[in-house]
C-alpha cells in the first residue's frame, strides 16, 4: 500500500472515532460491523472485476445464498416437520439427482437426431414424479406449527461453520451459473447474473419449507455472548463503572466489539489470499487476460475456465460476507434483499475504492458504507437547513424532511458518476 | 360446445388479454433499450428508471389536471398529461447524456465502463423519484374501468365464463401500435431515421458521409424518453405505479431485447410479446380450463400450473439463457436497425 493509502485508512479510522466521542460507541461499531462486511463483499467482486473484468450484477443472489447457509446451519431442526415431510424432500432431492443424471445420460447417447425429444421426455417425466412428491411433503411441512417454524429448520450447529458453508454454497451455485453464462458478451453475462440474483431470491422468498419465506426467520443463535447475560457479570458492570456508562451499553458495546474482531478476522484472512493471489502468477495471469482476452488466449490461456475459476472464487467471497451478514442481523428477511443496496452499492465501493487494488476495495467498502449511513442525518440536516426559512406545517417542508432519507441514492449515483469521470482509477490505484 | 367455447373464454380472459397488453408494455421498453443499444452501444442499466420517471412526471401532470377538473371523461387524464411527461423526460434524458455519457462516447469508452456509468445515472434517478413521489404505491388511473365487464359478457353469451376487457388494455395495445407504426414510419422514410440506421451500421461510415453524430444521439434519446414514459404510463394504468417496480420490469425489458435480437427494433417488438406470452402462459394454472375440455371425470387434482406465479422472473430469464445459447444473436438476426 502507498503512503496515500495510509492516509486514506487514517482518515477512515478518525472518522469512525468521530461518531464514537461525538454520537456514540454503540453507532460507531455498529457501522464499523457492517463496513467490515461490506469490505469483504466488495473484495468478492473486486476479485471478478477487477483481476478478471467480469461484469457481475447478481451479487446480491450470491448473499442471499449465504445468508440461507446461515439458517441451515444454525437454527434449530423442527422435529416435527422433518417426521411430516423429511422423507418427501429427500426423495424429491434424490428424484431431481436422478433427472439430471438420466438428462446427461441422453444428451450423451441418444442419437443426434432423437436428442431433443428424448432429453425433453425425460425432463416431462421427472417433473411429473417429482411434483407428485414434492408439493405433499411441502405442504405437510408448512402445515406445521406455521406460526412459529412451518419449515424444515436447520442442523443447530455453531453458526460460525455457516461463513464458510455460505461460500461454499454460493462457490457450487456460482459454478453452476458460471457454466451456463459465462462465455457470453460482457454486458449479456450483466443481464444473465441479474436474472439469475433475482431467481435465488425468489426461491429464498417464496420456498417456505426451507426458508420461512417471508415470514422470516428470527431470533438466530449468536457466536457471540447475549447482552442481558453479559450485564449480570460482574466484570462488566465494573468495566462500565470505570467508563463512566450504564451496564446495558457496556454489554451492547463489548457484543458489537467482539462480532467487529471475529469480521477483523475472516477480513485480514480473505485480503490475505487475495493479496497472495493477485501478485501470484494466477493473479498477473488473470490480469493478462483482463486486459487483452484475445492476446491472453493466443498465448494458450483457457480464457473460458479461467473465468469460471475466478468467477467462482469471487461469488463464494460474496456467500461468506452474505452469511456474516445474516449472523451479524440474528434474522434472515428475504425482502430486505434489494438490488441497490445489495448489488449495485457494492458496485460503487469497487469502483471508488480501486478496481483492481485489493487495499482500495476493502477502502471503498468502507468509505462508501459510512457515507451511506451517515447521509441520513446529513440529508435530514440539510433538509432542516433548506426549509428554515418555511412555516410548519406547510406541505413542501413536511414532504421534503419526509424524503431526507433518499438524498443518499443520489449522493451515491453522484459520487460514483464523478469518480467515473474524474478518479477513473480509484482512491487507491492499482499498482 | 358450450364447454369448448367457455375453455376459449377462459384463456382468452386470463392469458391472451392480459398478456398482449403487457407484451406490448414490454415491448416499448425493449424498443428504448433496443435503440440505446444500437447507437450509443451500451446496456443502459438506468433504462427502468427512465419509464418510471417519465411515469411520475406524467401522474404529478394529472393530479394536477384533475384538481384543476380537466378531464377527457371517458379517457384517462393521464394520456392528457402525457406529453408533458415525455417532454420532460426527454429533457432529463438529454441532460443526463450532456453531463454523463457524452464524455465517455467521445473517449470511445468500452461499453461496459459506459454500463458502469449508466448505473450511476440509475442511482440518482432512483433517488430523484423517491425524493419526489416516495416509494409508495399511486393511483393515478381515472376513466372507464372496463369496456366489457365479465357479467356482461356472460349476460350476451350465456356462456358460464366472463370475458373482462379493461379500458387500460386496449389502449395499451391501441397506444403501442401507432406508437411503433410512427416510429417505423419515422426510421424507414425521413431523413433523421435514415441517418439514425446509418449511423447505427457504421458509425465511421456515416460520420464521412456528414451526419451530425450528436444530432443522431440527441434523437435516439429524445425517442427513448417518449417510449419508455408511454410505456411506463401504460403499464402503470393497467397495473399500478410503484418506483421498485421498474427495477424488476428491467429484466423482462432487456430479456425481450436480447431474446427479439438487440438493436433490432422489430425484435424488440418480437421479444416483448415472447417474454409476455412466456411468463403468463408458464405460470397460469390450467385445472379449469382442462376441466372444460376433457370428460367430467378426467378432470386433473392439482392446478396443473408448470411454474409459481412467484417464479414469473425465471421464464424471462430461462428463455434469455436458452436464446443466448441457442442463438445469441436473437430471433431477427443482427446488430443493426
Amino acid at each position: 500500500m502507498t503512503r496515500r493509502g495510509y492516509l486514506y485508512f487514517g482518515i477512515m479510522a478518525s472518522l469512525l472515532l468521530i461518531v464514537g466521542f461525538g454520537q456514540s460507541w454503540n453507532v460507531a461499531l455498529g457501522i464499523l460491523n457492517l463496513c467490515l462486511i461490506s469490505a469483504i463483499m466488495s473484495l468478492g467482486v473486486n476479485i471478478q472485476w477487477g483481476y478478471a473484468g467480469l461484469f457481475n450484477v447478481g451479487i446480491m443472489g450470491f448473499t442471499a445464498l449465504g445468508g440461507l447457509t446461515a439458517v441451515l446451519v444454525a437454527m434449530p431442526p423442527v422435529a416435527e416437520a422433518w417426521a411430516a415431510g423429511g422423507r418427501g424432500i429427500g426423495l424429491s432431492l434424490l428424484c431431481l439427482a436422478a433427472t439430471v443424471a438420466a438428462i446427461l445420460l441422453v444428451r450423451r447417447f441418444v442419437a443426434a437426431h432423437w436428442r431433443f425429444w428424448a432429453t425433453l421426455a425425460v425432463l416431462a417425466i421427472g417433473l411429473l414424479l417429482l411434483s407428485g412428491i414434492f408439493a405433499p411433503a411441502v405442504e405437510r411441512i408448512e402445515a406445521v406449527n406455521p406460526a412459529h417454524t412451518g419449515y424444515l429448520g436447520g442442523f443447530g450447529l455453531p453458526i460460525v461453520i455457516s461463513w464458510l458453508l455460505g461460500g461454499l454454497v454460493a462457490a457450487g451455485a456460482a459454478w453452476l451459473i458460471g457454466k451456463i453464462a459465462l462465455g457470453l458478451r460482457a454486458d449479456y453475462l450483466a443481464i444473465a447474473t441479474l436474472g439469475i440474483s433475482e431467481i435465488i431470491i425468489a426461491v429464498v422468498k417464496y420456498e417456505e419449507w426451507l426458508s420461512r419465506g417471508v415470514k422470516n426467520v428470527t431470533g438466530m443463535p449468536r457466536p457471540v455472548p447475549y447482552e442481558v447475560d453479559l450485564m449480570e457479570r460482574g466484570w462488566v458492570v465494573g468495566l462500565a463503572d470505570t467508563f463512566g456508562a450504564d451496564a446495558t451499553d457496556a454489554a451492547s458495546v463489548l457484543v458489537k466489539l467482539s462480532y467487529a474482531l471475529l469480521f477483523l478476522l475472516v477480513l485480514a484472512i480473505v485480503l490475505w489470499f487475495s493479496e497472495r493471489a493477485l501478485h501470484s502468477p494466477w493473479g498477473r495471469m488473470m490480469r493478462a487476460i483482463r486486459d487483452n482476452r484475445d492476446a491472453a488466449s493466443a498465448m494458450g490461456k483457457d480464457v473460458t475456465w479461467r473465468h469460471l475459476q475466478v468467477f467462482v472464487l469471487g461469488c463464494a467471497v460474496c456467500g461468506i460476507a452474505g452469511a456474516m451478514l445474516t449472523t451479524l442481523d440474528g434474522q434472515l428477511t428475504p425482502t430486505g434483499y434489494i438490488p441497490l443496496r445489495y448489488t449495485f452499492l457494492i458496485w460503487v465501493m469497487v469502483i471508488i475504492g480501486g478496481s483492481g487494488n485489493n487495499w482500495g476495495a476493502v477502502l471503498g467498502g468502507f468509505v462508501i458504507w459510512f457515507l451511506w449511513i451517515e447521509a441520513e442525518p446529513l440529508g435530514n440536516w440539510l433538509m432542516q437547513t433548506v426549509t428554515l426559512g418555511m412555516e410548519d406545517g406547510y406541505w413542501l417542508k413536511d414532504h421534503l424532511i419526509a424524503s431526507a432519507a433518499y438524498t443518499r441514492l443520489i449522493m451515491m449515483g453522484a459520487i460514483l458518476l464523478l469518480v467515473m469521470r474524474f478518479y477513473p482509477r480509484g482512491l487507491i490505484p492499482e499498482r | 360446445m358450450d364447454d369448448f367455447l367457455n375453455a376459449v373464454v377462459l384463456l382468452t380472459n386470463f392469458v391472451i388479454v392480459p398478456a398482449t397488453a403487457y407484451g406490448a408494455q414490454l415491448a416499448l421498453g425493449a424498443l428504448g433499450v433496443t435503440l440505446i443499444f444500437g447507437i450509443l452501444r451500451f446496456a443502459n442499466f438506468a433504462h427502468g428508471e427512465l419509464m418510471a420517471f417519465g411515469t411520475m412526471i406524467t401522474i404529478l401532470f394529472t393530479w394536477f389536471l384533475q384538481s384543476a377538473g380537466i378531464g377527457i371523461a371517458p379517457l384517462p387524464t393521464a394520456l392528457l398529461a402525457l406529453p408533458i411527461g415525455i417532454a420532460v423526460t426527454a429533457a432529463l434524458a438529454l441532460v443526463s447524456d450532456r453531463m454523463v455519457y457524452r464524455f465517455y462516447r467521445s473517449r470511445r469508452s468500452d461499453p461496459i465502463i459506459m454500463a458502469i456509468v449508466s448505473v450511476g445515472v440509475m442511482f440518482v434517478m432512483a433517488g430523484l423519484i423517491r425524493f419526489i413521489i416516495g416509494p409508495d404505491d399511486q393511483s393515478f388511473a381515472d376513466g372507464t374501468r372496463f369496456l366489457i365487464t365479465a357479467g356482461e359478457f356472460k349476460r350476451a353469451t350465456g356462456l358460464g365464463e366472463g370475458l373482462a376487457l379493461k379500458q387500460s388494455q386496449v389502449l395499451t395495445l391501441v397506444i403501442a401500435i401507432a406508437v411503433v407504426a410512427a416510429l417505423f414510419w419515422f426510421l424507414q422514410k425521413t431523413r433523421a431515421g435514415k441517418a439514425m440506421r446509418a449511423y447505427s451500421d457504421n458509425e465511421d461510415l456515416a460520420l464521412l458521409s456528414g451526419i451530425n453524430p450528436d444530432r443522431v444521439v440527441m434523437i435516439t434519446w429524445i425517442i427513448t424518453a417518449a417510449l419508455a414514459t408511454i410505456g411506463g404510463v401504460l403499464y402503470g394504468l393497467d397495473k399500478s405505479f410503484k418506483p421498485f417496480i421498474f427495477m424488476q420490469l428491467l429484466l423482462p425489458v432487456f430479456a425481450a431485447a436480447i431474446v427479439g435480437g438487440i438493436g433490432q427494433p422489430v425484435g424488440a417488438i418480437l421479444g416483448g410479446f415472447v417474454i409476455a406470452f412466456s411468463e403468463v402462459t408458464i405460470t397460469y394454472a390450467y385445472k379449469k380450463f382442462i376441466t372444460y375440455l376433457v370428460p367430467e371425470n378426467w378432470a386433473p387434482e392439482g392446478l396443473v400450473q408448470l411454474l409459481s406465479t412467484d417464479y414469473k422472473f425465471a421464464v424471462s430469464f430461462i428463455i434469455l439463457v436458452a436464446v443466448l445459447l441457442i442463438r445469441p444473436t436473437g430471433i431477427v438476426r443482427g446488430k443493426v436497425i
